[in-house]
Formats: C-alpha cells, structure tokens, sequence
C-alpha cells in the first residue's frame, strides 16, 4: 500500500472577480482584498484528489505538508475532509520572503523527516503566482523521479502510470518509485468533503513543523535561498473600448455585427 | 559569474523541422545576444537530428550543439536534465531560454536548481538592463491579473521559459554561417526511471488552434457538449478553429486540447469570437494576442467586453444562429 505525501498552498481565491485585485507597487506585494475567501490552491486539490483515487483502488496513507502563515484552519483542513490522513503545516518566519527554490528546499526536507513516501504529489502550480517550479524542484532536491503535469494516475501491476499531458494530446508514462507527481486540471473535479469527512478532519491533530524541526539549513530557506529577485509587480493598463452593437432584437444585433465585421474587413 | 557568456536556446523540433517556438526564441535570443555583443547558441538534443543544426542557424544561431543519441528519442526529465547539465557546465552560457512547453515547464525548474540557479517561467517580455546588462524578465502571476519583473542575483545562467508567440521568429537566412559542436550524451539507460509507453494524438479536426486565423472560443455559458457543434459550424464556415476556456474541458463538453488560456493553449489569430465566456484572466493569458475579439455573452458586466472590439450582450442561442446565416450570406455573395 503506497505512502503518499501531497503539497498543498493556500492562496487567496483565483475566481475572485478581476476588479477586487489590487497591488502594493512599493512592497511588490498583492493587497489582499476584502471579502476574498482564502481557498487550498484548485490544482493543489487536484493534487489531493488523485492520491484519493489511489487510496481509493489500493489504500494506502495520504499525508498532507502545507507551507505557508496565516492558515485559516477550516480551508487547510479540507484535504483532511476530503479523505487525506494526516496534515502537517510548515510555519516559521525563516520560511518567509523565499522564491520557488526555498520553498521547495523546505518541503523536501519535511518530507524527508516524514520518511516514508512511494508518491508525491503536487499541484501543477499555485495558482497565485503560477510559477510551476515547486513540484519538480521538491524531486530535484530529493533526487528522485518526477513527472509533471498529470491528468491520469494509476497503478497497475505494480507500476505507476501517468497520463502527461501535452500539447497535442498525452503521452502514458511508466514511472518507478518514489516518484513526483504534478497535477493539471484535467484530472477533473476534486470530491467535495461529505459531512462525516469534515467531522472527522475537525479532530484531527494538526502539528506545525518549523525549520529546526525539518533539520534545513538556513542559509538555504526563505529570502536566504532565493534565487530569484522580484525587482517589480504592477498590473498591466487595460483601455477598453468595446462597441456594444444593438438591434431591435438579438437577431439584429447578430445581422448587424456581421455586417459590422465586413465593414472592418474581418471576413 | 564573469566567466557566464552567450545566449543558448533549447531547441524544439518535430518530424525533421525546428518547432515554431525555437525560431521564436532564436529571434529573440538574437536580440539580446547582440545587445550584449555576445554569442547565440541552440542545443539540439534527440535521436537523428540530420539537417535541423543548419535551419538554426538559419534562423539566427551561431553554434549549435548537437546531441544525438537513441535515448533522447522522447522527451524525458531524467535524459534531458543530464544533458542540458553537462552542455551548460561546459558552455556556461549567461542566459538560457526554453520555451513554456511541455519540455520547458518540466526541465526548466530541474535544472535551474541543479544550477543552484533561478528560473523565470512563461515569459511574456525580456530585456537587458542598459546599465547592469542583467537579464530582465516579465512574466504574469495571479492568472495573469498582474506583472512580476524579475531579475537574477549572482547565480548564472539567467534561465527563462519564454510563452509562445511573445517573441518575432527572424526571416530565414540561409546564407549564415555557423559552427557544428557534436556532444556526447553520456546517458546510460540505468539513468533513465521513466519509460514513454504510448502517445496518443488529440488533435481536433481541421485547422490547428495556435495557427489559426480566425478562432470560435465557448465558455461555461456554452453549457452542453452539442453546444459546441453550433461552433464548429461557424468555424467551418470563417476557415477557422474551434476553442474553449477551461471549464468546458474540465467538464469533459471538448477535449482538453482544445483549451485556450493560462494552462491550455496560447492563440493570436486576427479574430476571435468569445462565446459565453467571462473572459477570466485565466482564459485571456491564452488569447490576449488576438487581434480582434467578438465578444457573446448575456452579462453586460462580463470581464469579456473589456477585451473586445465588437460585442453583443445575448444569450448565444438567439445570436449565433442569426450571425452565422447573415456571415454565410456575406461570403457567399
């Protein structure tokens, strides 16, 4: 029966509307927006959903790392009610102002002290700052296997296979273990946690690990191990100017914008 | 980092000819090769390479490094990424550029941490700082709602994935000279944990997204799998390509390759018609190159009409049909 281990990030809502985002030039920091729910990162559930779906057909063990401050409980939880086993949180300001590699540094070295782990799995990318660097980097730094962008899992004589996706179609992939899995929104829809599930999770333990207790080194966490410089965040000027094109009714609209579009030599 | 120079590319390639994304990048590439007075280099690594070193210079390369080998027949992360290690270990090349595909975005992270390096992935924009001759990247973040401009610290190679279609291919020169360096791959098959069992093809019928001139895109609003039907009629009839946002993919209504957006395809055709989309910056990362946008939606306050040239606030069921019979009728007369 496989262990498993699944990064999670909580981030603010992506699908909130466009116009409550907002930036701190000055900090290169996003204002976080009132109202704006906290959520688990969707392909980071993605990412849980199909260590589920191993569970599901062969059991196994499901822990959950999540690096991050300010947990909202409740969000980071929903792993937990979705069926995962185990959440850990990784929470300590040396983990602060990193860049992918630090954080990824700090989740292999966690995972490393869980021990046990056939399976990773992550998100193809948080969907706050869509680097996509974190999963593949967490293999790089625990030298093992990775295959990225998954919309299939499964194991079958013993082997795992992905379905990666790519641009004009899918390639099956055998992989052996342990191995890192990154998730892409293919997988299709996450459960939704059933009453029982967020009961259960709400007893759950909860331990939160900082960087002694990974054993990391310092020098490589948080701003001290950024790489990367972020010398600038802004967002980009949009100038609308979209002519609405009405009709009597929508049948006219529609026979005035194709004329419309002839006009302007569209077709 | 002072020894780092020279611009290197990884090079794409499918059935004999150089990806459009690597003549993209070798333009672009050769910009900042020449604003920095320095060296432009493309890795060819695969299995029977033949005439492609000589298209890359073509297109803009001075050296090409060419590792043939059986085992970088496929794409995999553990034949790749010792590859690219040893070519930029010996090379040490000041900037590194892939493309955001399926190869970039997986052996793009690798390596730059292998490199104790950095990474800006899905580029939109690079430039060299005039004064530090730095590499400067700009990439979207929060699904495209805002810009991060990052830069390197001492660490060398400056590795960037850049997006497809954010840099200008040059025109072919055959007449360009350039060097052939041939490498040894040093893999053994021990090396490599993954195994390519199958590939299979999803590709939609008719004319393909990202070189489409015109593209019909639905969204959630679209609502069923026939629905798209009505879009393929009209793409049928404007010559074009048939798209969708995210959910209805998710949603299993058209094939994933068929999406448009932040983790589906990019497009720039001249038109494209949004189709009860909200037009989500999720979605708009995919299309914000095309060059005129129709948009359907029944929300007047849908992100969409901000995007676009043309709109009409309706449900598609009434509009669509009306405008394919009046644009039909436009053509044929």
């Amino acid at each position: 029966m496989p262990n498993m281990v699944v990064c999670v990030k909580q981030i603010a809502d992506p699908e909130a509307p466009v116009g409550s985002f907002k930036v701190d030039e000055a900090a290169k920091k996003v204002i976080p927006a009132a109202g704006v729910a906290q959520v688990v990162s969707p392909f980071d559930e993605q990412a849980v959903e199909a260590a589920l779906r191993i569970k599901d057909a062969h059991g196994g063990k499901i822990t959950v790392l999540s690096l991050g401050k300010d947990f909202v409980m409740d969000v980071i939880r929903k792993p937990l009610a979705m069926g995962a086993d185990e959440l850990i949180l990784l929470q300590d300001s040396a983990f602060e102002n990193g860049d992918s590699r630090s954080t990824a540094y700090a989740l292999a070295m966690a995972i490393k002290k869980i021990g046990q782990y056939d399976l990773i799995f992550c998100g193809r990318q948080a969907a706050d700052w869509d680097a996509g660097q974190v999963g593949s980097g967490i293999a790089e730094f625990l030298g093992i296997a990775s295959v990225s962008v998954a919309k299939k899992v499964e194991i079958a004589d013993s082997k795992v296979r992905v379905e990666r996706v790519v641009t004009d179609g899918y390639e099956v992939i055998e992989v052996s273990t342990p191995a890192l899995i990154t998730v892409s929104n293919e997988l299709g829809e996450p459960r939704y946690p059933k009453l029982k599930g967020i009961m259960t999770a709400a007893r759950k333990q909860v331990p939160t690990w900082t960087a002694q207790d990974i054993g990391a080194d310092p020098s490589k966490l948080g701003a001290a191990g950024a790489r990367a410089k972020l010398l600038k965040l802004f967002v980009p000027v949009k100038v609308s100017k979209c002519e609405i094109i009405e009709g009597e009714n929508l049948e006219d609209a529609a026979f005035k914008l194709a004329l419309k579009l002839r006009e302007v030599k569209l077709i | 980092m002072a020894e780092n120079k020279g611009v290197m590319v990884l090079g794409e390639f499918s059935e004999g000819k150089l990806a459009a994304i690597t003549k993209e990048l070798l333009g672009g590439a050769r910009k900042a090769a020449d604003a920095l007075g320095e060296e432009l280099s493309i890795v060819l690594a695969g299995s029977g390479i033949g005439n492609l070193a000589n298209e890359a210079i073509a297109f803009g390369a001075d050296k090409v490094y060419v590792v043939d080998d059986p085992l970088l027949a496929d794409y995999q992360t553990d034949s790749y990424l010792p590859v690219m290690e040893k070519i930029v270990k010996q090379a040490k090349p000041n900037i590194l550029l892939m493309g955001q595909t399926a190869i970039g975005r997986d052996l793009a992270p690798r390596l730059a941490f292998r490199l104790d390096t950095a990474v800006a992935m899905d580029s939109l924009e690079l430039n060299i700082d005039s004064a530090t001759k730095a590499l400067l990247a700009t990439r979207p973040v929060y699904g495209g709602n805002a810009r991060a401009v990052y830069t390197w610290g001492e660490t060398r190679p400056q590795i960037a994935t850049v997006r497809a279609k954010a840099m200008e291919p040059r025109e072919r020169d055959d007449s360009r000279k350039g060097e052939i360096v041939k490498i040894d791959s040093g893999l053994t098959p021990s090396m490599i944990r993954t195994n390519v069992v199958k590939k299979v093809r999803e590709e939609v019928a008719g004319v393909k997204l990202e070189d489409a001139e015109v593209v019909v895109c639905g969204g959630r609003g679209l609502g069923s799998a026939e629905a798209f039907k009505e879009l393929e009629a009209l793409a049928k009839l404007l010559s074009g390509a048939v798209g969708a946002s995210r959910p209805p993919c998710d949603s299993g209504w058209i094939s994933s390759s068929a999406q448009i957006g932040l983790t589906g395809k990019i497009v720039s055709p001249n038109l494209y018609f949004a189709i009860a989309l909200s037009g989500s910056s999720q979605h708009m990362a995919g299309c914000s190159g095309a060059k005129n946008i129709v948009a359907i939606n029944k929300d007047p306050e849908a992100n969409i009409f901000k995007e676009a040239r043309f709109g009409v606030v309706g449900d598609y069921k009434k509009v669509l049909p009306a405008l394919a019979q009046k644009l039909k009728e436009l053509l044929s007369g």
